[in-house]
């Protein structure tokens, strides 16, 4: 068996220990998977048992995540709206294990990735093969008309590279949820991570640097490279939130919308910093 | 673009002429039709329909009942096929991709021979005409989204100069389409199209016992078979039908997918070795492949065909399986 092959079985296996209902779960998964075992976006389910490994383990042992109000998500297509932080996308990686491995019936979660995510070499495979998409509109309207579960950061890059000095204060949302939520009415649940900011807490951007390396920011954080400290983290699922209105309406009347959900996600995030006893336990 | 309201009728029935026997019937022209598109095609209408071809290649087998013109569709001489018998139809795939010819020759002979064929059908009164491009049209790009609609820019000039002519044939077909409504204006965009004896591009690529992957890309890819792009082609010719339609076989598969269904064992070139070493490989007569067409190793290029399978009932007879295997057939 080649190298590949093994790592992946033995990723799979290692999934398996820790949450042996994985694999029936699985079997339940109504992914649209053709004769190769890849759905029309190129998600795999057996690949993705074994790329969500390592995260499963950050989840249970190393981020320790508490979640609340996964009871709220309403059944069928749904946009989860978060806030972005922490310089690597772990926050989106804990909200997709916690719906993959605790949701009734099981959610396999789509983020939208930025456009520059397809040209990096792995990643760009990885990624498409645990079912996430590239952030265009298109392909969003596309998914939500299946059914399925998107992960919208509005803040997108500005709010994960922000600076430790910004923490918990949400940036400029963009609208282009809310056009897609009211096109193809869909509920808008907001999620609240509280944790992430501390595990990897920026103090400055080094602009010439991230330019250098075409990078969106280049912060220098604690551990230097941007990896994760053991920071605990607190995901709160909000009521769903439903819009009437027309996709092209005025700018005006989408912001306020906009506004609404970022109201609402700016305080359970507030409610969450408040609630917990220590940043790192 | 336009669409039309469709009888779901499916390529049989397209226009099946009810003229009595011993009249002649209004026949169907096709250019490039001794290529091996244009014989899979001859084969499957000789039957049904009084078939016109016009290429300046010879048809070697070619069916009794098929008038040949072998002739090149720039030169004045084409014109007889037209004016010979009444046409009710013309299918234009006399388009060539030869990344060898220059690109004077390329541009002349896709870009002059379909003005040049499509004014003869003006002319003559030819009520449907089906112009062949490709999905390849849109080009592959880490922007796009993973299924193209036909109303997305074609993009693929930007990096592959090549192609340049592919898209100056599309555009001209769909500004055609709009300066002649009275005629029935289809341009099928297939994806890459594979089959035993095809040696385009993606076929030959598949045929590779070690094909290159780049390190780190496997984008999904889709492909159709020969067989299905005829009957594509023929479910064009349905009254009615007119437009824009992306063609899509049997479905999506990732590229290390495929070739270990054909047990091709790839070789994995890092992306920043594989375009200079492909240039020289290439400049030297070693390679086959122009350099530009790692993009499609790289990035994705799938497009979405629903508008044609509700517009036209096309819906290919290949497995995913079959298309794939087809290309090591003889």
């Amino acid at each position: 068996m080649p190298l590949s092959e093994r790592l992946v079985s033995a990723l799979r296996g290692w999934t398996l220990s820790m949450e042996p209902e994985v694999g029936e779960r699985l079997s339940r998964l109504a992914a649209a998977q053709n004769e190769f075992g890849v759905d029309p976006f190129g998600l795999n389910l057996d690949f993705t048992v074994a790329a969500i490994a390592p995260l499963v383990w950050l989840y249970k042992h190393y981020f320790r995540v508490e979640v609340e109000g996964l009871d709220r998500v309403p059944e069928g297509r749904l946009l989860l709206i978060a806030n972005h932080s922490g310089q690597l996308p772990f926050d989106g990686a804990m909200i997709g294990v916690a719906l993959f491995l605790h949701t009734e019936p099981p959610r396999v979660v789509r983020s939208m990735v930025e456009k520059w995510v397809p040209a990096l070499p792995f990643v760009s495979t990885i990624f498409a093969r645990a079912g996430q998409v590239v952030g265009t509109p298109e392909n969003c309207r596309r998914l939500l008309a299946a059914g399925e579960t998107i992960l919208v950061f509005p803040e997108g890059v500005r709010g994960i590279s922000k600076l430790y000095r910004d923490r918990y204060q949400l940036q400029e949302f963009g609208h282009g949820f809310m056009r897609l939520a009211l096109e193809t009415d869909t509920p808008i649940v907001p999620v609240a991570v509280v944790g992430a900011e501390e595990q990897a807490p920026a103090f400055f951007n080094v602009k010439p640097l991230a330019d250098l390396f075409r990078m969106p920011a280049f912060p220098i954080t604690p551990t230097i490279l941007p990896l994760p400290l053991p920071a605990k983290y607190h995901l709160r699922f909000g009521e769903p939130m439903r819009f009437v209105g027309r996709p092209d309406d005025e700018e005006e009347d989408l912001e306020r919308k906009v506004k609404a959900v970022k109201a609402e996600l700016q305080g359970m995030i507030h409610a969450g910093v408040q609630a917990r006893r220590h940043a790192y336990w | 673009m336009g669409r039309g309201k469709t009888a779901k009728t499916g390529g049989e029935a397209a226009g099946r002429s009810e003229a009595a026997a011993g009249e002649v019937r209004d026949g169907v022209a096709i250019t490039g039709v001794s290529g091996n598109l244009g014989r899979s095609l001859a084969k499957l209408l000789h039957g049904q329909e009084r078939l016109v071809g016009i290429d300046r290649r010879p048809f070697r087998g070619k069916p009794k009942d098929l008038e040949m013109h072998e002739v090149d569709i720039r030169r004045n001489k084409a014109e007889n096929a037209f004016r010979k018998g009444r046409l009710k139809a013309l299918i234009h795939m006399g388009i060539m991709h030869d990344p060898r010819m220059s690109a004077e020759d390329h541009h002349s002979f896709n870009v002059v021979g379909t003005t040049r064929v499509l004014d003869y059908c003006v002319r003559y009164g030819v009520k449907k005409v089906v112009v062949l491009s490709s999905a390849n049209v849109y080009g592959p790009s880490p922007d796009n989204s993973n299924f193209l609609t036909e109303d997305s820019p074609l993009m693929a000039s930007q990096r592959f100069s090549d192609v340049r002519d592919l898209i100056a044939v599309d555009m001209y077909a769909q500004s055609f389409f709009y300066r002649h409504p009275e005629i029935e204006t289809v341009v099928l965009r297939p994806v890459h199209i594979v089959g035993p004896h095809i040696k385009n591009a993606p076929s030959n690529y598949l045929r590779l016992p070690r094909p290159w992957m780049l390190l780190g890309f496997d984008p999904m890819i889709q492909l159709i078979h020969v067989e299905d792009v005829c009957l594509a082609l023929a479910a064009a010719l349905t009254p009615g039908v007119r437009g824009v339609y992306n063609v899509v076989g049997p479905g999506e598969v990732p590229l290390s997918t495929a070739l270990r269904e054909l047990s091709h064992p790839p070789v994995l070139v890092p992306h920043f070795l594989a375009r200079p070493l492909l240039r020289q490989l290439y400049a030297f007569h070693i390679a086959g492949f122009p350099p530009p067409e790692l993009d499609h190793l790289q990035w994705g290029c799938t497009v979405d065909g629903s508008r044609f399978v509700q517009d036209a009932g096309f819906a290919p007879r290949r497995t995913l399986k079959e298309t794939l295997h087809s290309v090591l057939a003889e």
